[in-house]
């Protein structure tokens, strides 16, 4: 709870139905009666009653006066939480007990969503849990693992590869066993890359400095809540930078040496992402080497893997994915803007205001579809990839959730959503329509 | 008067039995009333509360001085045909020695009174620390009762040595 200035708290007390009187009584239990009110915010004062004279405190007594509302919500659990909680010197006069508040606390969930509230408090509970004993919060070794790694942001690993494989499969090279040894290596350096991300932002404190995470943003909070220590994150994203090694050595003594300069450009770019002294993303230059990581180097390297030769149709069409996933990290920086600013973490979100943002967007989301379209009439790619422009609504649909919610972290979750779904559909189009292609020649 | 099913009065078993929301007042190490709004579960014995780690202020009030009052008193957070008011005061003890499990022991309670919260368990991934608990284990001493939620009135006042 927060502090509240005093005529601020009796003013919100004014929105509540009744007000809970609550004071140690003689036999030193608290003693609590709710009772109808009337408040006077100028004078920062509360009159409470009729009560039964057997309830009211002896005059002087230290009473807390609580406003508390809640709705149920069926199936749901709550919604409107909030309460004010005020302190002063207990004025009995007949029925009625008069207060002058001296102290006021409070929370309401729409000034201070839940979550927020939630967060702000994660200290407080390490310092608790350290006091109780030799306890530390742990999930299952899955989901542990799950939020560690953020799983679910392979997709924008699997989408380039998969274009990749499907660009050769085109050109009749595609070759399952080698693509697949492809995509764990990318896998590993993603994940790799992801957990080098929380360690370097916990280091320089942004992911602690952040109190509006959402499952999108903010890092994988593993660190912070406790759940895995520094050194494990460590050990472990040493063990997929390793294991990407030795794939990618291996791809590239049988599949040729090309193969080694493209993954040694995916592994430096993901880690001069968030490693000092590079730190690209503090200089607002995450979104181009992401790009670049997640676009042309994932598909020509898993199109060279397959076909051993270069091709400039895979780097042609990975430039629409390499752009919506730049716009993912993108979208995902704004509610860390913040926190990413309090530790100079000066991302594009925080350099510009939001208009430019947006316009931004608008205008790299808009040269991924006119990529796409062009491709066919260049010659470049086939007609069938032209699929990939059904996911524009989806585009014009985040640009409209970020006009209506730039400001609110958790309002944009579904933003957020909707923006990784983009890139996801519109990757998989495109594979599908090089698929098609392929299969009715 | 229905019969009691155990240590409270029947009337105010009622209220406890639908209270999504409860007052329990505590009391700080400088004697100050403070006052959270929880949900109350009840066995027939005890009033149980949980508090997650991250709001853990009132478990240090309780450690340092275990006398607590529960109200109920708000006809949303207690849906209550008739409506009542009742004040229960007793002695608490904090229960943590699993912080991450042990208070699942209430969840049948909970699930009776909210059945939702077997899906806020099953993401518990989500906000891990909302989810390692404390339980407040609450003996009932005494119980003031406004029956209609009347306020205006002295209460009746249960001694609960006397109820058996």
């Amino acid at each position: 709870m927060s502090k509240l200035e005093l005529t601020d708290a009796v003013a919100r007390a004014d929105g509540y139905s009744h007000a809970v009187v609550s004071f140690v009584g003689a036999d030193g239990y608290p003693v609590s009666v709710a009772g109808e009110f009337s408040t006077d915010p100028g004078r920062a004062s509360l009159d409470i009653g009729p009560l039964a004279t057997e309830v009211l405190p002896a005059a002087g007594a230290e009473v807390c006066i609580t406003f508390s509302h809640i709705r149920p919500q069926s199936g749901i659990g709550y919604d409107e939480r909030r309460y004010v909680n005020l302190w002063g010197p207990a004025e009995p006069d007949g029925d009625h007990l008069r207060v002058t508040a001296v102290r006021a606390t409070g929370w309401d969930e729409a000034d201070i969503p839940f979550f927020e509230y939630a967060e702000r408090s994660v200290p407080a509970a390490h310092e608790y849990m350290e006091e109780v004993g030799d306890q530390r919060p742990h999930l299952s070794k899955w989901w542990t693992f799950f939020l560690a790694t953020r799983l679910p942001f392979l997709t924008a690993t699997i989408v380039p590869v998969a274009l990749g494989g499907a660009v050769a499969a085109r050109d009749g090279a595609f070759a399952w066993g080698w693509w697949l040894l492809a995509l764990v290596a990318a896998c590993a350096v993603h994940l790799g890359l992801n957990i080098a991300n929380d360690i370097f932002d916990d280091a320089s404190g942004a992911d602690s400095a952040n109190v509006t995470p959402t499952p999108f943003s903010g890092g994988s909070r593993v660190i912070q809540y406790g759940l895995v220590s520094r050194r494990g994150m460590v050990r472990a994203c040493v063990a997929f930078y390793a294991v990407a090694v030795a794939i990618g050595l291996f791809l590239a003594a049988e599949r040729g040496w090309w193969l080694l300069a493209i993954g040694a450009v995916g592994v430096v770019l993901s880690l001069v992402y968030t490693a000092p002294p590079f730190r690209l993303v503090h200089r607002g230059l995450g979104e181009p080497v992401t790009a670049l990581g997640f676009g042309p180097v994932m598909t020509l390297g898993a199109y060279y893997v397959c076909a051993q030769q270069w091709s400039w149709e895979a780097v042609y069409i990975s430039l629409p994915v390499a752009l919506l996933i730049a716009l993912v990290l993108y979208v995902n920086q704004i509610p860390d803007r913040a926190g990413d600013e309090a530790v100079g973490k000066r991302t594009l979100i925080v350099r510009w205001p939001e208009s430019r943002v947006i316009t931004a967007y608008e205008l790299m989301a808009g040269s991924a579809f006119v990529l796409i379209a062009l491709g066919p009439p260049l010659g470049i790619t086939p007609w069938w990839t032209l699929l990939g422009l059904l996911t524009a609504p989806m585009a014009l649909k985040v640009v409209r959730g970020l006009r209506a919610s730039y400001g609110q972290p958790y309002a944009l979750m579904p933003v957020m959503q909707t923006n990784i779904g983009l890139h996801l559909f519109t990757g998989l189009l495109l594979v599908v329509g090089y698929l098609i292609d392929v299969l009715v020649g | 008067m229905n019969e009691s099913r155990g240590v409270l009065p029947a009337p105010v078993e009622d209220l406890l039995d639908v209270a999504l929301v409860a007052e329990l007042t505590v009391i700080s190490e400088t004697g100050r009333p403070v006052t959270y709004p929880l949900i109350p579960l009840y066995d027939g014995q005890h009033i149980f509360m949980t508090s997650a780690v991250l709001f853990s202020r009132k478990l240090r009030h309780i450690k340092a001085n275990p006398k607590v009052a529960v109200a109920l008193t708000d006809p949303v957070g207690v849906p209550a045909e008739p409506f009542a008011r009742a004040t229960i005061q007793g002695d608490a003890t904090v229960i943590e020695d699993d912080l991450h499990a042990g208070w699942e022991t209430l969840l049948p309670l909970w699930r009776a009174k909210e059945p939702v919260i077997d899906s806020f368990v099953k993401k518990r991934f989500g906000i891990p620390l909302f989810f390692e608990r404390s339980i407040i284990q609450i003996r009932p001493r005494r119980v003031l009762y406004w029956e209609g939620g009347a306020t205006a009135t002295a209460p009746q006042v249960f001694e609960l040595a006397e109820l058996g």
